[in-house]
């Protein structure tokens, strides 16, 4: 990048908001996803948002690919720059503008940091439910882009159910203004619903306003061990059928539950081929009522055994040893790739066996677990990326993966978004006029595609 | 070494922990760089992604991927919250020093490391002869702390408020011990550590005071030395061998149960360093370290569980104290709820814990001098934090986070003393 256009960004940000040593750059050519770096021309960090919008402009009138990174915490790829491009960070944008507990709802910059925003909410007695497994890093405008989901999911909703309204930039660094602060709006297009999950390819969110919605006043948390994944699906599809809406349905299966146990020592049934991790929340006399029913229907789908937490303390170890998934798995081998094939909740049980027989053919070593409620899997794979044959062995495991869930009727990603990671198989899941409907809409919006070029929908 | 290809060959030495990191970002929560910058090469995963970088010839700039390693406090927030498990600190100290011995070590760190810092007695008789001078030079800046603060010195060390050194250090006061086990039937080895030796020597004071109050046998060779931290965490892995080993040759042929420290930085580093680097080092020289790692302990952890202690109920005026959790003592050796007993042991004093007890005070090393307003500005939410708890001691147990605490609370003018617990305790006694 020449140096003149150098000094105009340091004119919008400041000179210490723009990096430009290649150490710095180096830092922002990855994120969560097991993909090849590719280190941007300039990083830049503006501290206000009208900063934010100039930012963008000048991008545009300089044909200059922009890529906007909260935490760099997604997992398909989607803050990786394009070679010659630039970074722009939205992590000094971190207040909290409003939060209106009369009429709901929060206003919030992009880049605040989604645990401190629950945590400020729940300190003035209201909730907000998105929780992904990254909340102590991720950001909102990130959660917004990547429609982000959580433990939450089944009864909650996704971060989607949240965004009351979005204003963003366009590539003119103009303010676009989308929903409002109240309930009901059916004032012009749903632009904010056109902003979620889009990942940074249309608009670069300026402000995000969230519903907010009043804490349970009660939860309970339970184990349920089963020694047949069929027979814990069947649970978890009873529950429903019984018109009980868990907050979190959880799923293990055998080798996470044994990798938990080996790492954490949490008391886990290593034996069990299955775990459902369970907690109903409300009033305190329907969590009690719902709580005995669920203990009820698991036992009589074969549950071998049902513990349900007594106090705070062993509902804490419940989810102690679901948090201990990750960390555990991930330590067994050098590279861990988290998959988030989802497929309708009846569907599970034939998932799950594809699974084992995918692993099987492969010779790949996958740990499973996840939102089993949401029909939202997360097929850990266990690899070591330096090992070029295995690698190829994960990437056609993987493609396997897809097909199975597209043929089950059900999607390439739950949450965790599409980026570049899976750009290639957009097609498959939806068709060609999809894509081309997604492009005229892209072109009409960013002429010059400096939005995220790449991203879902590929160039 | 100075050429590349060594360089690339001894950066491939550590892929095999570089790979364990997932990138997840996990560590950006708890980085008390990353929380002041924003700046991901300031965070764990930033850092590791350069080394990998530069192993894999994606990175081209050895200078500017050290000064990225140089700005971290080595405090193991990262390491601690890893959900990888990823060695950071391991990574971090190999690393420094393959970039060391690659870009060589700057003249000032030469001097002061190969120079002074591995020759204990020159080191010591420059110390002596500057606790003579120093009150030429400096004026005291907060009684109630103890600090003074330079005009002179200011180049050197900035508007730093410090301790001075001792009138006569531990050393000289104790040149040697050697006594048996008492009523516990327990024998230390103790391992006062430079900041306690030449500085804070009423630590010393108050650790042996303690311990013949219970009847505890020790030995305090002669000739201890620095345990090395600091030159390791400037890359000087020279200096830091030599380090080791003058303590090995001073320890030697002692029988004791246990070897303590009242310094957390010390504890950490005999305890999980000199391990982790003892394969540079003769099967001999790998056996006494094992020997001696495996029982070092930190002295908080020593008195509360191995002396059977019973905390009386606090008075009734007692004294607020607030605690300060080292990095060193609680994320590196998981120990913090023995110095609360500590100073619960005081009944005069009465624990009163500030937000954010375990949170770095921003001293790491020299870091403070290499990086004085970073450090600084991390020293001042320390200081924030302790202001607001409404406490009128702070307690912790590493003298590096008191003289930065102290530092802290002189700069904003606030009359709150700094006390080591076994201190505390010590003065029940
Ligand atoms: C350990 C771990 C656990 C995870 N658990 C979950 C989980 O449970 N559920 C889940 O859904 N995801 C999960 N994720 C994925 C990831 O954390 C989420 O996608 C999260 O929303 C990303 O937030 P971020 O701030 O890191 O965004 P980034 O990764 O920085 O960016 C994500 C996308 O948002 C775009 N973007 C960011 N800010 C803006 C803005 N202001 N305007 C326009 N576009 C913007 C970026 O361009 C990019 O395309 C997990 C990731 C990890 C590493
Ligand atoms: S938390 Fe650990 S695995 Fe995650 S990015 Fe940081 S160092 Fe890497
Ligand atoms: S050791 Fe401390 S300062 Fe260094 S990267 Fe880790 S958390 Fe940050």
């Amino acid at each position: 990048m020449n140096e003149a256009l150098k000094k105009e960004f340091a004119a919008l940000v400041g000179k210490d908001n723009v990096m430009e040593s290649e150490s710095d750059r180096f830092s922002y050519a990855y994120d969560a996803a097991v993909l090849e770096p590719v280190m941007p021309a300039l990083v830049v960090r503006p501290e206000t948002r009208e900063a934010l919008g100039r930012v963008v402009k000048l991008a545009n009138d300089n044909g200059l690919p922009l890529c906007v990174r909260g935490s760099g915490t997604n997992l398909s790829g989607g803050t990786i720059p394009k070679q010659g491009g630039i970074v722009v960070l939205t992590n000094a944008l971190n207040k909290i503008l409003e939060i209106n507990e009369a009429d709901l709802y929060a206003i919030v910059e992009p880049g605040v940091i989604t645990a401190k925003f629950a945590a400020e909410v729940a300190a003035r007695g209201l909730f907000y439910p998105p929780d992904p497994g990254s909340q102590a890093v991720s950001t909102l405008g990130g959660n917004v882009a990547e429609n982000a989901g959580g433990l939450r999911g089944l009864k909650y909703g996704v971060t989607k159910d949240y965004v009351m309204g979005v204003d963003f930039f366009d590539v003119d660094g103009e303010i676009v203004k989308s929903g409002s602060r109240t309930v009901k709006c059916v004032t012009g297009l749903n632009l904010h619903g056109l902003m979620v999950g889009s990942e940074g390819t249309l608009g670069v969110f300026e402000k995000i306003t969230l519903k907010l919605v009043p804490p349970p006043l009660a939860q309970k948390a339970m184990m349920a061990i089963f020694d047949d994944v069929n027979k814990a699906c069947e649970a978890v599809a009873a529950i429903i059928a019984a018109k009980i809406v868990p907050a979190t349905l959880e799923f293990m299966d055998n080798f996470t539950i044994r990798t938990v146990e080996d790492f954490a020592h949490a008391g886990l049934p290593v034996e069990a081929q299955a775990l459902l991790l369970i907690e109903v929340d409300g009033h305190p006399g329907q969590v009690a009522d719902e709580a005995e029913k669920v203990e009820a229907i698991c036992k009589k789908l074969g549950a071998k055994r049902v513990q349900v937490a007594k106090d705070a303390a062993e509902r804490n170890k419940v989810w102690e040893a679901r948090r201990a998934a990750l960390s555990a798995l991930a330590r067994v081998a050098p590279t861990t790739v988290l998959e988030d094939a989802t497929v309708p909740r009846s569907k599970i049980p034939a998932m799950m066996s594809a699974i084992v027989d995918i692993s099987k053919k492969h010779k790949v070593t996958i740990g499973t677990f996840g939102h089993a409620g949401d029909g939202n899997l997360h097929p850990t794979f266990l690899t070591d990326r330096r090992n070029k044959e295995e690698w190829k062995r994960v990437e056609d495991a993987i493609d396997d993966i897809f097909d199975v869930a597209l043929g089950l009727g059900g999607t390439l990603s739950g949450e965790h978004g599409i980026g570049i990671a899976k750009s290639k198989y957009m097609e498959k899941e939806t068709n060609h006029a999809t894509i081309l409907f997604s492009r005229r809409l892209k072109k009409a919006l960013d002429p010059k595609g400096i939005l995220n070029p790449g991203k879902i929908i590929g160039e | 070494m100075s050429d590349l290809p060594e360089l690339l060959k001894q950066l491939g030495e550590l892929d095999d922990q570089l790979v364990t990191c997932m990138r997840c970002g996990t560590c950006q929560a708890v980085c008390p760089m990353y929380e002041q910058t924003g700046r991901e090469a300031d965070v764990a995963r930033g850092k590791i992604a350069l080394l990998e970088g530069l192993a894999y010839k994606l990175v081209k700039d050895p200078e500017g991927v050290q000064d990225k390693l140089s700005r971290c406090l080595l405090c193991g927030s990262c390491a601690a919250s890893c959900p990888s498990g990823v060695k950071v600190l391991d990574i971090f100290i190999k690393a420094r020093s393959i970039l060391v011995a690659y870009l060589g070590l700057p003249t000032v760190k030469k001097i002061i490391f190969r120079g002074m810092l591995t020759k204990p007695g020159l080191f010591d008789g420059l110390m002596s002869l500057a606790a003579k001078f120093q009150g030429l030079f400096t004026s005291p800046a907060n009684d109630v702390i103890g600090t003074s603060c330079s005009r002179l010195l200011q180049p050197i060390i900035g508007e730093r408020h410090f301790r001075l050194l001792a009138k006569t250090p531990l050393h000289r006061e104790f040149p040697s011990l050697d006594t048996p086990a008492g009523a516990s039937g327990l024998k230390v080895a103790f391992f006062p550590g430079c900041m306690v030796d030449k500085m804070y020597t009423g630590i010393g004071e108050a650790s042996l005071k303690v311990f013949k109050h219970h009847g505890v046998g020790v030995f305090l060779p002669a000739g201890q030395a620095c345990c090395g931290i600091p030159a390791l965490a400037s890359g000087d892995m020279d200096s830091y061998l030599t380090l080791v080993r003058e303590n090995l040759a001073a320890f030697k042929g002692g029988s004791f149960d246990a070897l303590v420290t009242p310094c957390a930085s010390c504890t950490s580093t005999i305890k999980e360093v000199w391990p982790m680097l003892s394969d540079r080092m003769s099967p001999s020289e790998q056996k006494a370290i094992k020997a001696i790692a495996e029982k070092t302990m930190d002295i908080n952890a020593f008195v509360a569980d191995k002396l059977g202690v019973v905390p009386p109920e606090p008075a009734a005026d007692a004294v607020t104290v607030t605690m300060h959790d080292p990095c060193h003592l609680k994320k590196a050796l998981g120990v913090s709820a023995q110095p609360r007993k500590l100073v619960a042991m005081n009944s005069k004093y009465v624990l009163k814990e500030m937000a954010g007890a375990d949170t770095c005070c921003g001293c790491g090393g020299s870091f403070t001098l290499t990086h004085a307003d970073m450090s600084a500005k991390i020293g001042q939410r320390k200081r924030d934090n302790i202001k607001n708890s409404g406490a009128q001691v702070v307690a912790t147990g590493c003298p590096a986070c008191m003289m930065q605490i102290s530092d802290m609370l002189s700069r904003n003018g606030d009359n709150i003393s700094v006390k080591h617990p076994i201190e505390i305790y010590a003065e029940s006694l």
